[in-house]
């Protein structure tokens, strides 16, 4: 047999992409609640009060120096034994990634209000806005568009990155992929060259759009 | 008789189906100082960036002593070595001293010798009063003392003429007249120049000759105080009323 | 916390360390001679090579560093091509890595204002040198903060070349997990390693983006 005859055979495209779908769902989940805590954190490094913002900081840089897979171990083996907690792959996944995303949420919030100049608050307050109109007429919609091109470039790292999950243990693709290849160990030896070709495109069709969307985004904005 | 240093032929240059400069022919000789006016959009510009070959052109020449400068080509760093020019926006690169923007020319292009090349850009910098700037970053200079050293930077190459493009039009007011007496001072020594520009009074304290630009061609050219004095075309005399504030 | 465990088996740390380290910097400088390649051909929109170069772009982007080296290590045998874990992670972070220095150089060369070349064209400079002494000193300073950055997100990406059986970090941590059941210790040195490794690069790269803003460049 063919090594690509493989990926047609019975369910096992199926199975595929029923592994993908693990890793996506680890993904969204992250992503959904990266988003509501990040925006949370951002508003929590743009307060005045400095110590605040030094615990920010830290955080921050500390889960931006750390592997991501390095915090999976932490918390996939470290807190189970630490705690007795029996977290599975897929719960260990989602807190690490949440943890991660919403560091990198958080500073993407910082970000895009920091980048919409002094001027603007001042104008919009010469005009007669409350602080709320302020926000919510001037500067939101400016620091918006600067802000979903870099969330939705950050969805995608973190669709990239929780493909680490393989190495806790959670049967996602290349867990699914390795098992196809080893049931067909004799009938097609080359299958892992297939199996492993398909995934990877399985992630560029993933990707590709949501960078070739965020970029596009971008332009528009940027062109506004 | 005098020396031809450019010559324009017949130059026509559009960006689209827009017509910039249309058969534009003019020439400037050896030790003259012509000055470009017009109103915004008349092409003044442009013309002097098809000089020095910066931008592509649809018909006609330009060639300085008689060699062709066109866009693109590989004789042109030979022939820009012969043609200075100074910007609206200075452009000093912002990574090197004073000196050494000064020095990236003559060391590089023309592998002078350092002692020497650096003598002389002293005796400029002095000459436009910036010596003790020698070793200063850009970023710590005025737009007038800037774009001051832009000019030695040109001068430094010894061009055949030096192409001015509203070098003022970014400053401050207060520092125009510095940078204006620099050039009115290599006005008088001799130095071919082209200079577009919208102050008025320099244009008639620094030309030879008034080249007046509208609508892409020349509309009237002439000596400056009689152009100044009394325009002969329509549109060069509307052009110059809008200088002056009379309740008419 | 048991100090004797930690004292024992800190130098299987350090090996892995030097391992990790190692491939990580082959890694990285090759991703910069790629991506230098790419951002140049990007540039000066030089035909084929930039198509090609955009083509790569997009498929070393958007998929994961782990994916790339499974095909690579037990893909490409099958199809006759046989790379050893260390070549195989060299290749690996110098694909991934390339695209993303390409992005970064693009971005500096493509921020040095037009005006910036026609004066130096202005002055009879060539092409070549207007990129040495001009174009490339200006964007090379503004990439430096992203460079900085892509170093620290490919060091980190190594953490998965235990995937291909690199003795690295990980594996090591991993194992000593496995056998002794020492997790606390395992996973603390293994926190501190990433820390002795990464950090520095961090604030060696801070400083030097502090030092070339007080420059005004």
């Amino acid at each position: 047999m063919q090594g690509y005859e493989v990926l047609f055979q019975g369910n096992n495209f199926l199975r595929l992409l029923g592994g993908l779908w693990v890793t996506i769902r680890i993904s969204l989940i992250s992503i959904a609640l990266s988003l509501v805590l990040g925006i949370f954190l951002g508003a929590a490094m743009r307060m005045k009060n400095k110590a605040v913002r030094a615990v920010c900081r830290s955080y921050l840089e500390f889960v931006r120096i750390m592997p991501q897979l390095v915090l999976l171990f932490i918390v996939f083996f470290g807190i189970v034994k630490a705690t007795g907690l029996n977290l599975s792959g897929e719960v260990s996944a989602v807190i690490v990634f949440t943890v991660w995303g919403t560091a990198e949420t958080g500073d993407l919030v910082r970000g895009a209000f920091d980048s919409v100049p002094k001027h603007q608050y001042e104008s919009a307050q010469a005009l007669g806005l409350d602080r709320f109109g302020v926000y919510r007429y001037v500067i939101l919609p400016q620091a918006v568009r600067i802000l979903i091109p870099n969330l939705i470039n950050l969805s995608t790292r973190m669709i990239k990155t929780t493909a680490f999950v393989s190495l806790i243990g959670v049967t996602e693709v290349l867990k699914v992929g390795k098992q196809i290849i080893d049931a067909n160990r004799y009938d097609a030896p080359d299958a892992a060259l297939w199996v492993y070709g398909a995934i990877f495109f399985m992630y560029f069709i993933i990707c590709f759009p949501l960078s070739l969307f965020s970029r596009k985004l971008a332009k528009k904005y940027k062109q506004n | 008789m005098s020396e031809n240093v450019i010559e324009v032929s017949h130059l026509h240059k559009q960006f689209g189906d827009n017509v910039i400069l249309g058969d534009l022919s003019l020439s400037v000789n050896k030790g003259e100082v012509v000055v470009l006016i017009g109103p915004s959009g008349c092409g003044k510009s442009t013309l002097l960036r098809c000089l020095n070959g910066l931008e592509p052109i649809q018909g006609g020449t330009v060639s300085l002593h008689g060699e062709p400068v066109e866009y693109g080509k590989s004789s042109l760093t030979r022939i820009r070595q012969k043609i200075g020019m100074v910007f609206q926006n200075y452009d000093l690169f912002p990574h090197m001293t004073v000196m050494d923007n000064i020095l990236l020319a003559p060391l590089k292009v023309q592998k002078r010798s350092k002692d020497e090349a650096r003598a002389e850009a002293l005796t400029l910098l002095e000459r436009v009063g910036l010596k003790e700037k020698a070793d200063t970053y850009p970023s710590e200079l005025s737009g007038g003392q800037k774009q001051r050293v832009a000019i030695v930077r040109s001068l430094i190459i010894h061009p055949d003429i030096i192409l001015l493009d509203e070098i003022t039009a970014a400053l401050d007011p207060e520092m125009v007249h510095e940078v204006l007496n620099v050039v009115l001072d290599l006005a008088k020594s001799g130095t071919t120049m082209m200079i577009v520009t919208h102050e008025m009074a320099f244009a008639e304290a620094a030309a030879d000759r008034i080249i007046f630009l509208d609508g892409g061609s020349i509309v009237e050219e002439g000596e400056p105080h009689e152009f100044f004095r009394c325009p002969k075309t329509e549109r060069a005399q509307r052009f110059l009323k809008t200088f002056t504030y009379t309740d008419s | 916390m048991d100090w004797s465990f930690i004292t024992r088996y800190s130098p299987l740390y350090v090996k892995a360390a030097v391992l990790t380290l190692t491939i990580g910097a082959v890694g990285i400088v090759l991703a910069a001679v790629v991506g230098l390649l790419c951002a140049f051909a990007k540039y000066y929109r030089v035909p084929v090579l930039r198509q090609i170069a955009a083509a790569y772009t997009e498929l070393s982007r958007n998929t994961p560093l782990i994916v790339q080296l499974f095909f690579l290590y037990f893909g490409l045998p099958k199809a006759g091509i046989v790379l050893s874990s260390e070549a195989c992670g060299i290749i690996g972070l110098a694909f991934l890595g390339g695209s993303y220095m390409s992005e970064s150089f693009l971005s500096g060369l493509e921020s040095v204002k037009k005006g910036q070349i026609e004066s130096a064209e202005s002055l009879g400079l060539n092409g070549r040198q207007v990129m040495r002494y001009v174009v490339f000193p200006q964007a090379a300073a503004v990439s430096l903060p992203a460079v900085g950055a892509n170093v620290i997100f490919l060091l980190k990406e190594t953490s998965v070349f235990s995937a291909v059986s690199l003795a690295d970090l990980m594996y090591v941590a991993k194992d000593l997990i496995g056998m002794y059941y020492n997790t606390e210790e395992a996973l603390t040195m293994l926190v501190i390693a990433y820390l002795i490794i990464i950090l520095p690069v961090s604030l060696i790269f801070s400083f030097a983006e502090r030092r070339m803003r007080r420059a005004g460049v």
